[in-house]
């Protein structure tokens, strides 16, 4: 075989890898990677497993998924789905940024999808959650169900997203009870914070020594020590995220629901139909996207006034009547 | 009046920070005592962790998940035994091998088991150690000063609590009040002259390391029985290395160790307490500078307070008969 003729089976052979390339991408072959909080964490990781595995069983399209281990894995991690054709690829989690902005440009046709942060990019979809309205609803709740007027809030890491969730929820509270004080901590300031749950339950004995009665957690996998600690003592947690009235019943008043099933449902599902397209998608109270949790689990402790209480500031938001600040708006909280 | 009970619920947080560090510490001690180098604690103690709750969760009894742990991890430090006493390896290989796989095969056993990424089901009351109320608490809850530190500080912790405290005095008390503590000390001093008083060195050192598994064991078992109600992987968060830092700075000696874990306990504690706290004149510390604290402190005491810190003569040199 001559030079040429080398040259000439090449091209044809790279052609033939990039035709078969772009034909992979069309085909949905959905992928989860998440955080570092990992798949289980009963709460923001395990919301994105449990609409991602509703998909599967409902088209019978299955998916694959990763937990990572560290921050040095993300680009690494993401390259090798997006090589291997995997499309949508959707990424629970803001650490995914910078990862995603350097990885997304190179693969055009693969499609990705980033919650909880904005990637400006044609193939990406930016899943946002009002997250301050929900915490706004489970802040009414506790304000109605405290006896002392003070409530906690335990957050993970200490980053604006997370005091999107406390402002919301101070908010909440203080609509219903002007004088009612919000003692707020954060876990830390690492990643470990989302995954420390003795500190979490350290955190919470500490508030509820000061005097709070109900503790609202937004801290992934540390939320289970919040709870278990408001649990021991008598008292009322509120989980986040996914529904947590299960994990200690009777003692978790209700959780703030960020459906981010929903959302991973609905973007594998509009890959699948072909409908997909990037850009920024907000989910608030309007759309259900965020709300409370009402069970069997949490029935008999949440009242009827906490429960009317809810649902009148639930549709004041969505007449707009209610404008809750976005503590990621600007960075201050009014509460 | 305010300052004080604060200061009850801070204290009462340090004991309960404290005491994986105090057994783990004073396990450590037995180790290096005898001249065996173990900075697998850390790996041990998850050991410990994982079977216990493994077992807890099967039987429901917090007594067979508690012998289970401690057995494990004896297991594993018998391993640690037979590669630097009897085959004379590098004992710090050893002990970072020992991390590394516990890591591992406790979140791979338990993902397997129950595919939660690694965590075991949450554990009922019933099958964790709670809090003991001693006797009178109820009748001296109500009297001032006394009352506070009675019910929060001396009665209502756990059975493990309670042993990790006493261990402390029992390992002063052994080491330096029995012949086989004296023997032990020598071994770590000095092992040519032990051999040379017709003692074995060998069968000295194996005590020493199945007394530290114990103790760590124990402290795996407070991990996931005691503070968590489930084992999770990392759950030791390094612990095992704090222990170890801890035994430095306490120079291998019990009363000391039991001091400088309730210390960092401390102030982790205190850190946790001070998030928010408005410091007159200063306004509200941030967040990131109360988190700091402990670390700051760790390192102004190493550096300021302890002095030179000198191991066992013969820690980490495997001992060799002469032919």
């Amino acid at each position: 075989m001559g030079v040429r003729n080398v040259a000439k089976f090449g091209s044809v052979l790279l052609a033939g890898v990039v035709a078969c390339a772009a034909a992979y991408a069309d085909a949905v072959k959905p992928a989860v990677i998440y955080d570092l909080g990992g798949k289980f964490d009963k709460s923001f990781n395990e919301g994105v497993f449990n609409g991602a595995t509703k998909f599967a069983k409902d088209t019978g399209v299955a998916f694959r998924d990763l937990e990572i281990q560290n921050d040095a894995q993300r680009e690494q991690v993401l390259r090798k789905f997006a090589k291997d054709g995997f499309s949508p690829i959707l990424m629970p989690g803001f650490s995914w940024e910078t990862a995603l902005k350097k990885i997304a440009p190179e693969f055009p046709n693969v499609k990705f999808a980033i919650i909880d942060d904005v990637v400006d990019l044609p193939n990406v979809q930016s899943l946002l959650f009002r997250a301050d309205e929900g915490s706004f609803l489970v802040g009414v709740i506790a304000a109605t169900t405290s006896k002392t007027g003070k409530v906690g809030f335990v957050g993970g890491m200490d980053i604006p997203l997370i005091s999107a969730f406390g402002c919301g929820y101070a908010q909440g509270v203080k609509h219903v009870n002007k004088d009612a004080s919000v003692i707020a901590n954060m876990t830390g300031t690492d990643f470990h914070a989302w995954n420390d749950p003795v500190k979490g339950g350290e955190l919470a004995k500490s508030q509820i020594s000061q005097g709070a009665d109900i503790v609202f957690a937004a801290a992934g996998a540390t939320g289970q020590g919040v709870l278990k600690a408001a649990a021991d003592a008598g008292k009322f947690g509120i989980g986040v995220d996914s529904n947590q009235d299960n994990l200690f019943p009777g003692k978790v008043l209700t959780s703030m629901l960020k459906r981010v099933d929903v959302a991973t449902y609905d973007t594998f599902m509009a890959a699948k139909d072909g409908s997909w397209k990037g850009g920024v998608h907000v989910f608030g109270v309007k759309d259900g996207g965020v709300g409370y949790a009402e069970d069997e689990w949490n029935k008999a402790i949440l009242s009827t006034d906490a429960k009317k209480a809810a649902e009148a500031a639930k549709a004041d938001i969505i007449s707009g009547k209610i404008v809750v600040h976005d503590y990621m708006s600007d960075n201050k909280c009014p509460a | 009046m305010e300052i004080f009970d604060s200061l009850v619920v801070i204290f009462a947080s340090a004991i309960r920070l404290g005491v994986p560090l105090i057994l783990a510490c004073i396990a450590g001690l037995w180790s290096e005592r005898s001249g065996v180098v173990d900075i697998g604690l850390e790996g041990k103690m998850l050991t410990g962790a994982f079977a216990a709750a493994v077992v807890a969760t099967f039987t429901g009894s917090a007594w067979a998940g508690l012998l289970a742990g401690v057995t494990a991890s004896v297991a594993v430090s018998l391993i640690h035994g037979y590669a630097s006493i009897d085959q004379r390896a590098n004992q710090i290989v050893s002990g970072t091998a020992i991390n590394m796989v516990a890591d591992g095969m406790t979140a791979l056993i338990g993902n397997a088991i129950w595919s939660q990424g690694g965590r075991t089901p949450q554990l009922p009351d019933s099958a964790l150690f709670q809090p003991i109320s001693l006797p009178f608490e109820a009748a001296l809850a109500p009297v001032p000063i006394l009352g506070p530190i009675y019910s929060h500080l001396i009665s209502h912790h756990d059975l493990i609590t309670y042993f990790a405290f006493a261990i402390a005095p029992l390992t002063y008390w052994a080491l330096y009040s029995t012949r086989f503590g004296l023997r032990l000390r020598a071994v770590g001093e000095n092992p040519a002259a032990v051999d040379t008083a017709g003692l074995s060195v060998r069968g000295l050192r194996y005590g020493a390391v199945m007394i530290c598994g114990v103790l760590v064991g124990l402290s795996g078992v407070y991990l996931s029985l005691a503070q968590a109600a489930y084992f999770q992987p990392h759950m030791s968060a390094g612990k095992g290395f704090i222990a170890l830092a801890a035994l430095v700075f306490a120079k291998w000696r019990p009363w000391p160790a039991l001091a400088t874990c309730l210390l960092f306990g401390f102030l982790d504690a205190l850190s946790i307490r001070m998030q928010g706290a408005v410091i007159p004149g200063l306004g509200e510390v941030p967040v990131q500078a109360i988190q700091a604290l402990p670390y700051v402190m760790t390192v102004v005491l190493l550096a300021g307070f302890i002095g030179k810190a000198i191991p066992p003569k013969a820690s980490g040199v495997p001992y060799v008969k002469e032919r």
